[in-house]
This record gives C-alpha cells, sequence and structure tokens, in this order.
C-alpha cells in the first residue's frame, strides 16, 4: 500500500521534471561568463563596414555591456548579437566591451548587468526579449546608464535613460515567402515555430502573403513545437509538414540546423531563418534571412558618445525597418532554382516597402475571413508587433 | 495517418528507448538514476564530435556510450560507494552532464555532421504500412528495438539477470552466496547509463543531425518514469517510449491539420498520455516494482 502511494507521487514528479527542463531551454548553464576582454583595442579589421567613421573617441562613455541569452555560437540569434558586439568592439578601439553569455531570462540577468554597472558599463544591449523587465528595473536605478533592449517595448513610465530597438523581421521574410511560392509544386509550405507570440505570427503571415502575391492559391501549415530549441520536436515537426504535403519548410527557432537537415534529406526546400544555412542545403535552399547588427549596435553606441541619446529615436521603441533606414535583419543568398522574374518581383517588393509600403498593406484578411486592414490601409510598426491573428491560408491555431 | 504517426513514433521515440531500456536495468538491481537525461547529452554530443573527428558513425556511438557510462560510474560511486541520496545525486550527475556538455560543445554548434543514414531492410520495407513504420530507419533503431527483447532475455534468463534482479529484491541473498550487490549495482548503472549514452548518441547522430546545447530537453527524465510505466519490463519499454513519441507525432500531425485546439495542450499530450495510463495501471503494478527501490523514497 505504502509502494503504491509514493510511486503514485515520484511519477508526476518526474515528468514534471521534464517539463521544468523542458523549459528552461539553455538556461541550466547560467554561470554568465562575464568576462572583460583583454584584446578589446582588437585591429579594426572590421571597422569600416561599422557606419562609423574610423575609430571614434570615447569621451566619457568608456565600457559598454552586451548580454545574450544563447551562447555566442548557437549558429543563429545569439550568434548575430554576438558578432554585432565585436564589431563595436572593432569600431571604438579604446572602448572596453563587456559580454556576457546564457544569460537567462529571470533575475540572474540583473544580477549579471548589475556586475557590469559596477564595471563601470555606460550603456547596456540585453539582447533577448525576455531581459526586458530587468533592464527596465535597472535603469529606473541607475540614470547614469543607458540601457536598450532588443525587440521588446518599454513599458510606463518611460525614463531617459531607456529604449528598445528592433529590425522589422518579416520585411526579408515576406519576400523570402515570394521565392518560396515561386517554388513550390505542391502549393503547400510548411513552417516550423516556437510560441504563438507577434513576433512569430507576423513572420508566418508575411511568409504566407509573399508567397501568395505570386501563388494566391498558397497554403501555409504551421506547427509550434512550444521551444525556441528542441531538435527532436523539430525533427518530428518537420517530417510532419512534409507528410502533410509541404515542399517547402521554413522555421521561426533559435536553432536551425535540424530542421533544414531534415527538408534537404526528404528532398523538399528550405528556407532559412536566423543564418545561412546554404551549405546544409546545397540543392533545396531557396533564401533565408540573417541579421547584421552591425551599423545599427555602432549607431547606438555613437550617439549615446555625441551625447545625444535622450534625443534620439533609440531612446523609444525604435523600429527600423525599410521604410526608416537600413534593416539589419537581410536576405540571405538565393539558391539555383530561384528565377530572375522572381528576384525581380522581390526587388519591386523591397522598393514598394523603401518608399512606405509594408508586407502587410491591406487587403489583410484572417482565418476566419475578416478583413483586419482594409485595401490600401498600410499598419503602422507598432500595429504589426500587437499582431495575434493567422492570415487566410495558413492552417494553424494561435491559441 | 496513421501511418505517418507510427512511423513518427518509432523514428523519434528510438532515442528515448534505449534509455528506458538501459534504466530498467539500473532499477531492477535497485538504484534510480536520475543523471540518465546527464547521459543522453554525454552521448548525444561525444557521439557527435567523435563521429565527425574519426569519420566513423558507429565509433562514434560507442564513444557515446562510453561518455553516457561514465556520468552513470559517477552516479554509482556517489550512491553506492559513499552513501549519498539516489535522487539528489542523480539531479546533480545531470547538472554535470547539462555543464560539461555546453561547455565542450561550444564549437560544435552548427557543424556539419557524420551521420547514420537509414537503411532500409530489403524486402521488408516494402510492405505496405508495416515497412515504412518498422524497416525504413537508421541502424540505431533497428538496434533499440532488438534492445527490448535482448534485454528481457538477459534479464530473466541469464545468470547475471538473475543477480540484477536479486541486487534489487534480495540483496542479502546475494551477500549469501559470497556476492557482492554493491558490485552488480555497479555494472547495471554502468550498463543503463551505456545505454543512455547511445540513445544520445542517436538522437544526435541519427535522428535530429544536430548538437545543441541540453539538446535532450527533458527525455532522459522522461525515459525514467517511462521504465515505471513500463513495470521495469524491457519489452514494454518498447511500447512506452513509442507511445510517448507517438503522442508527440499525434500532436503536430493535429496541429498542422488545423484542428481547433490549444496547442499548449496539444504539446501536454504526451505527458498526459503518460500519466493517465500509469494511474490507470498503477494499482496492478504496485508488486512488480523492485523491493530495494522502495527504499530509495
Amino acid at each position: 500500500m505504502k509502494i503504491r502511494r509514493t510511486r503514485a507521487a515520484v511519477v508526476p514528479a518526474l515528468l514534471a521534471l521534464a517539463l521544468v527542463a523542458a523549459a528552461c531551454g539553455s538556461d541550466d548553464d547560467t554561470g554568465g561568463d562575464t568576462s572583460a576582454p583583454a584584446d578589446s583595442t582588437a585591429p579594426g579589421a572590421t571597422a569600416a563596414e561599422g557606419g562609423s567613421a574610423a575609430p571614434a573617441s570615447t569621451g566619457a562613455v568608456d565600457t559598454v555591456g552586451f548580454i545574450f541569452v544563447g551562447p555566442k555560437d548557437d549558429f543563429g540569434y545569439n550568434q548575430a548579437a554576438y558578432a554585432g558586439s565585436e564589431a563595436v568592439k572593432s569600431a571604438f578601439g579604446d572602448l572596453t566591451v563587456l559580454q556576457a553569455e546564457n544569460v537567462p531570462e529571470t533575475a540572474e540577468s540583473e544580477a549579471v548587468m548589475q556586475d557590469m554597472i559596477d564595471k563601470g558599463a555606460d550603456l547596456i544591449f540585453a539582447t533577448s526579449f525576455g531581459h526586458l523587465e530587468f533592464a527596465e528595473n535597472l535603469a529606473a536605478k541607475n540614470p547614469d546608464v543607458v540601457f536598450v533592449h532588443q525587440g521588446g517595448l518599454e513599458t510606463e513610465p518611460k525614463l531617459d535613460n531607456m529604449g528598445t530597438y528592433f529590425g522589422t523581421v518579416y520585411e526579408p521574410v515576406y519576400t523570402a515567402g515570394i521565392a518560396a511560392g515561386q517554388v513550390s509544386k505542391t502549393g503547400k509550405l510548411g513552417y516550423v515555430y516556437a510560441f504563438p507570440i507577434p513576433q512569430t505570427l507576423a513572420n508566418i503571415n508575411a511568409f504566407t502573403l509573399g508567397a501568395q502575391s505570386v501563388n494566391p492559391d498558397i497554403e501555409t501549415i504551421a506547427v509550434s513545437t512550444g521551444s525556441w530549441c528542441d531538435p527532436a520536436l523539430q525533427a518530428q515537426a518537420a517530417q510532419t509538414l512534409i507528410d502533410e504535403g509541404a515542399d517547402v519548410i521554413t522555421q521561426h527557432q533559435d536553432c536551425t540546423k535540424t530542421i533544414v537537415e531534415a527538408a534537404e534529406a526528404a528532398g523538399v526546400y528550405s528556407v532559412g531563418y536566423h543564418a545561412d544555412a546554404s551549405a546544409l542545403a546545397p540543392t533545396g535552399w531557396i533564401t533565408g534571412s540573417e541579421w547584421d547588427w552591425t551599423a545599427l549596435y555602432t549607431d547606438i553606441v555613437q550617439t549615446l558618445i555625441d551625447g545625444k541619446f535622450a534625443a534620439s529615436p533609440y531612446n523609444g521603441d525604435y523600429r527600423v525597418g525599410l521604410q526608416t533606414g537600413d534593416n539589419p535583419f537581410i536576405q540571405s543568398a538565393f539558391g539555383k532554382m530561384v528565377t530572375p522574374e522572381t528576384i525581380a518581383l522581390i526587388d519591386a517588393a523591397k522598393e514598394s516597402f523603401t518608399a512606405g509600403g509594408s508586407p502587410f498593406t491591406g487587403p489583410v484578411v484572417n482565418q476566419d475571413g475578416d478583413t483586419v486592414w482594409a485595401e490600401g490601409e498600410t499598419p503602422t510598426y507598432a500595429d504589426i508587433e500587437q499582431m495575434d491573428f493567422f492570415v487566410n491560408g495558413v492552417t494553424g491555431s494561435t491559441s | 495517418m496513421l501511418e505517418a504517426v507510427l512511423t513518427g513514433a518509432v523514428a523519434g521515440g528510438t532515442s528515448i528507448l534505449f534509455p528506458v531500456v538501459g534504466e530498467t536495468f539500473t532499477e531492477r538491481s535497485g538504484v534510480i538514476n536520475l543523471g540518465t537525461e546527464g547521459s543522453m547529452l554525454a552521448g548525444a554530443l561525444t557521439a557527435y564530435i567523435v563521429g565527425i573527428e574519426s569519420g566513423s558513425v558507429w565509433l562514434g556511438a560507442l564513444a557515446g556510450a562510453v561518455a553516457g557510462a561514465a556520468l552513470a560510474l559517477v552516479h554509482a560511486f556517489m550512491v553506492l560507494t559513499r552513501g549519498a541520496n539516489q535522487i539528489a545525486t542523480g539531479l546533480v550527475v545531470t547538472f554535470l552532464g547539462i555543464g560539461l556538455t555546453a561547455l565542450f560543445g561550444q564549437d560544435y554548434v552548427g557543424q556539419g555532421v557524420n551521420a547514420f543514414a537509414a537503411v532500409p531492410i530489403p524486402v521488408l520495407s516494402d510492405i505496405p504500412f508495416i515497412g515504412p513504420i518498422l524497416f525504413n530507419h537508421d541502424p540505431l533503431t533497428y538496434i533499440a528495438i532488438i534492445s527490448g527483447p535482448l534485454a528481457w532475455l538477459v534479464l530473466f534468463r541469464t545468470r547475471f539477470g538473475l543477480m540484477v534482479r536479486a541486487a534489487g529484491e534480495r540483496p542479502e541473498v546475494l551477500v549469501a552466496y559470497g556476492m557482492s550487490a554493491t558490485q552488480i549495482r555497479y555494472l547495471a548503472t554502468v550498463l543503463g547509463g551505456s545505454l543512455a549514452g547511445i540513445g544520445g548518441a542517436q538522437l544526435s547522430t541519427a535522428f535530429t543531425l544536430n548538437w545543441s546545447e541540453n539538446m535532450t530537453v527533458g527525455r532522459g527524465f522522461v525515459a525514467v518514469s517511462l521504465v515505471i510505466f513500463a513495470a521495469w519490463d524491457p519489452l514494454k519499454a518498447i511500447i512506452g517510449a513509442y507511445l510517448f513519441s507517438g503522442a508527440i507525432a499525434l500532436q503536430l500531425q493535429l496541429q498542422a491539420r488545423g484542428t481547433d485546439v490549444s496547442q499548449y495542450l496539444l504539446q501536454a499530450v504526451p505527458y498526459l498520455t503518460v500519466i493517465v495510463i500509469l494511474a490507470a495501471l498503477s494499482r496492478h503494478r504496485a508488486h512488480d516494482a523492485p523491493e530495494s527501490l522502495s527504499r530509495v523514497f
């Protein structure tokens, strides 16, 4: 009797452990490798692409910190952000750059950032979505230190030493969708994503609308894994999409290799995300989107050095897309199957975005057939960041 | 749809089946090893690295087994020689595995892989329905399926199996025969860890073709609970592992077909399946537990 009862308790406990481990993601290595690199005066090999001329004088600003939620070499989001921080290091010769990897989206991130402040940081880049509230906490307590957050939206009260920035990720995703729509023979595209948050929904919708612009009957099947990186689930999800007839597979995940490999092995096409994975899919690679933070990071640092942060767009929710400047989210190289006609269509789409258009310029109709944005209506970046629906043509649930 | 779900069940369940069979040995001897998760990760990374560096996937899988066994040896030493708490030690071993693999795996994230290819079995793979489900996989999957009956034979039809069960049920009998229950438990724990390591190897070099930090995401813990589901029977372990993985395949299929059910609920289906079946069966399973295990709790 006793044995049975204790065992009944043990099993749910084990499963709970499994769920916790699943939820923790990469957060377990919580050490936070905060190190002031000795080579902060590295040769300015990449300084030229920094957009700022020659190593600048740093005046009162002498230390900048960066925190990353994952490892610096995840072949994706964190690697790109890390590369941006390295570009800052190269662009500003006498600046000390502090970098901390694997900083979880918990109060621990506050401790890591506090440590950077203690080491003299004047500016901190908090580069993951969940770092926002901790950056804001510290911003309130440290009016002399500037915090910029990647991907979030500021909450009230808005502070003079706080801001957010991001690229409009869905622009190159829309143009990748144009290529996918041209390449697909089955008319079905497969999308593996993590969670139904506005950023992922906007990408899935943009991809679908891009594809529909060349083939109105295109359907996108969207499957979520409930994780930013669970390779086994990714492999099963990719297989499910292929079984359902999708012949182009794309994704919104942090680690991207498994899905690209699975698509290539199954002989279907893939569209990448976060990193150029064309080497993994020599026959099936259509295109993808990847980050290049160099220009934006260096400009934020330069703005602070010039003493102009408080008056700049960075002291707010700054979103940069083709409409407002150089989108840090850029298109990866195209595969051979993408025809010159399609590339011309993609260039035309980019021009229309630069001229004030958007992938979501109406008519945009949701899954239920309701019109969200009417003919000719262009939502603002802020509207798009509130997105909570799938467009018509997407199979999947937003709840 | 059924064929797709069942094929997905076998493809995705193999990496769990190995540790379930391994942990069955361990628990039969009276030791619970929550470090199974860590052993899987150690196996996944080691197989990935050795597979790339040596050019041999088989050498990689073997190295994965050794790495999984090495972590299990740490667990065995702590609990059997030092008398540490089994649950706490297992968790620490898992976190050790997560930390070490994150550290040593850094350079291999996103790297090319030397992967096991699918080997369709002639004739059998052409059978409609059954063929694609069972006979069109990587070699490790076939080995996993065979490992269930093989483990059953070893446990119930060999002298070694008898000693393992004796260590778990009546260690004093072993002592009376002049043998050491501790030695048997060491062996069973290390064997369990090596199988968990092979499971990890299958995950990284045959199924996902990827190494990323903490890539098992709890599958080792699922394996430990499936041992109880399978009532410490390696044959039923096959059903348990493939049921769990089949539930994952099913929830993905339901999502892909636009089922209007919350995806969060669907994602919980594999775990709920295991809990519900355990709850239904536990009344009949109480007497199946190795006697010594009850002392752990």
